[in-house]
């Protein structure tokens, strides 16, 4: 079932701050995972994984080198969803 | 009947589900095996999101190949869930960075590569000895230590001695009934591949070279061969490297 971009943001912020301990609200969309949230590639494997779990959908791992910002995560997952 | 049906197996190196070992595991539960996964430290969380998705969710035990107590509790804590084991599959490689420089790879960088890639087949192999008082087999994977690879550099010394670990392997276990035997697969985009820099050049000479072909997104063929070994199917096999590579290792130039 395709979620909201708010309902993705509200779900992503809580694997990243169970993953990291990062407040959900520093998740914000315009945010670079490895520059403002500081996320390393083990984490960022371990919030992808989750991703795909909780969304329901496959994130390719030639896609997770262009997902830079939690927008382009959020627009990934929703069109992945649609 | 599956070919694995009623047997346990420790099963290293699932990672993500391109991961090798989760095809390995995959194969194994489907063949009618028991799996028991490993992970260690901060992957733990990844490889226990990822066991969900194979057909039976296993149980996933913490082992870093490099601390002697978790290789020393191993067994123990192995009993916690079977009873013995009939087979182990080593799927385990590290290197730095500075290890993929030949001229420029420090004794550091190359010590950690071959502890963690080559030794490591010993330290596991002893570590599930006492569950394997019935024989069992030990299978890892390889990529073809004959050549000097582009690339891939002191990785590649590493991966001589881990051929030589399993010959060694075999001398010293055959006499207990535990075959010892590696697959050397060709390239495959795992996790592990794409740490490795300048990976694509091997794509390359696999297109050019392999006569069956090669598919570097496809880990069942090398998996496929893993649970063969694995199997009762390999009676008197030991000290063994069966390629899975399209056929490249018998080509010349």
């Amino acid at each position: 079932m395709a979620q909201s971009e708010q309902e993705i943001l509200d779900g992503l912020a809580e694997i990243v701050n169970e993953e990291t301990g990062i407040d959900t609200a520093s998740v914000e969309m315009d945010k670079s995972f490895t520059e403002d949230l500081d996320i390393d590639s083990l984490s960022m494997m371990t919030i992808v994984v989750n991703a795909e779990e909780k969304f329901g959908v496959r994130i390719p791992d030639s896609e997770v080198k262009n997902l830079k910002t939690v927008r382009d995560a959020v627009t990934f997952i929703s069109g992945a969803q649609a | 009947m599956g070919i694995l049906e009623g047997k346990k197996l420790l099963i290293t190196g699932v990672l993500m589900d391109s991961s090798i070992a989760f095809h390995v595991a995959k194969i194994a539960q489907q063949e009618g095996a028991t799996v028991v996964l490993t992970s260690f430290g901060r992957t733990m969380k990844i490889t226990q999101t990822i066991a969900k998705r194979l057909p039976e969710t296993p149980v996933v035990i913490e082992l870093d190949v490099s601390d002697q107590e978790h290789l020393d509790t191993l067994a123990d804590r192995l009993r916690e869930h079977v009873d013995g084991l009939d087979g182990v599959l080593h799927s385990i490689g590290f290197a730095p960075q500075g290890a993929f420089n030949f001229l420029e790879g420090t004794w550091e960088d190359v010590s950690t590569a071959v502890q963690i890639s080559a030794y490591s087949l010993k330290s596991l192999a002893v570590a599930c000895l006492p569950l394997m008082s019935g024989g069992g087999s030990v299978v890892g994977l390889t990529f073809d230590a004959k050549f000097a690879w582009p690339v891939y550099d002191w990785m590649g010394v590493a991966k001589a001695a881990f051929e030589s670990t399993n010959r060694y392997l075999a001398r010293d276990l055959g006499p207990k009934d535990v075959r010892c035997n590696l697959v050397a697969a060709g390239p495959i985009r795992t996790t592990a591949a794409k740490s490795i820099p300048g990976f694509e050049q091997f794509e390359k000479i696999w297109d050019d070279r392999a006569p069956l072909g090669w598919d570097v997104n496809d880990p069942e063929p090398a998996a496929k061969a893993c649970a063969a070994l694995l199997s009762d199917w390999f009676p008197a096999t030991t000290g063994e490297i069966v390629h899975v590579d399209g056929g490249v290792h018998a080509m010349g130039q």
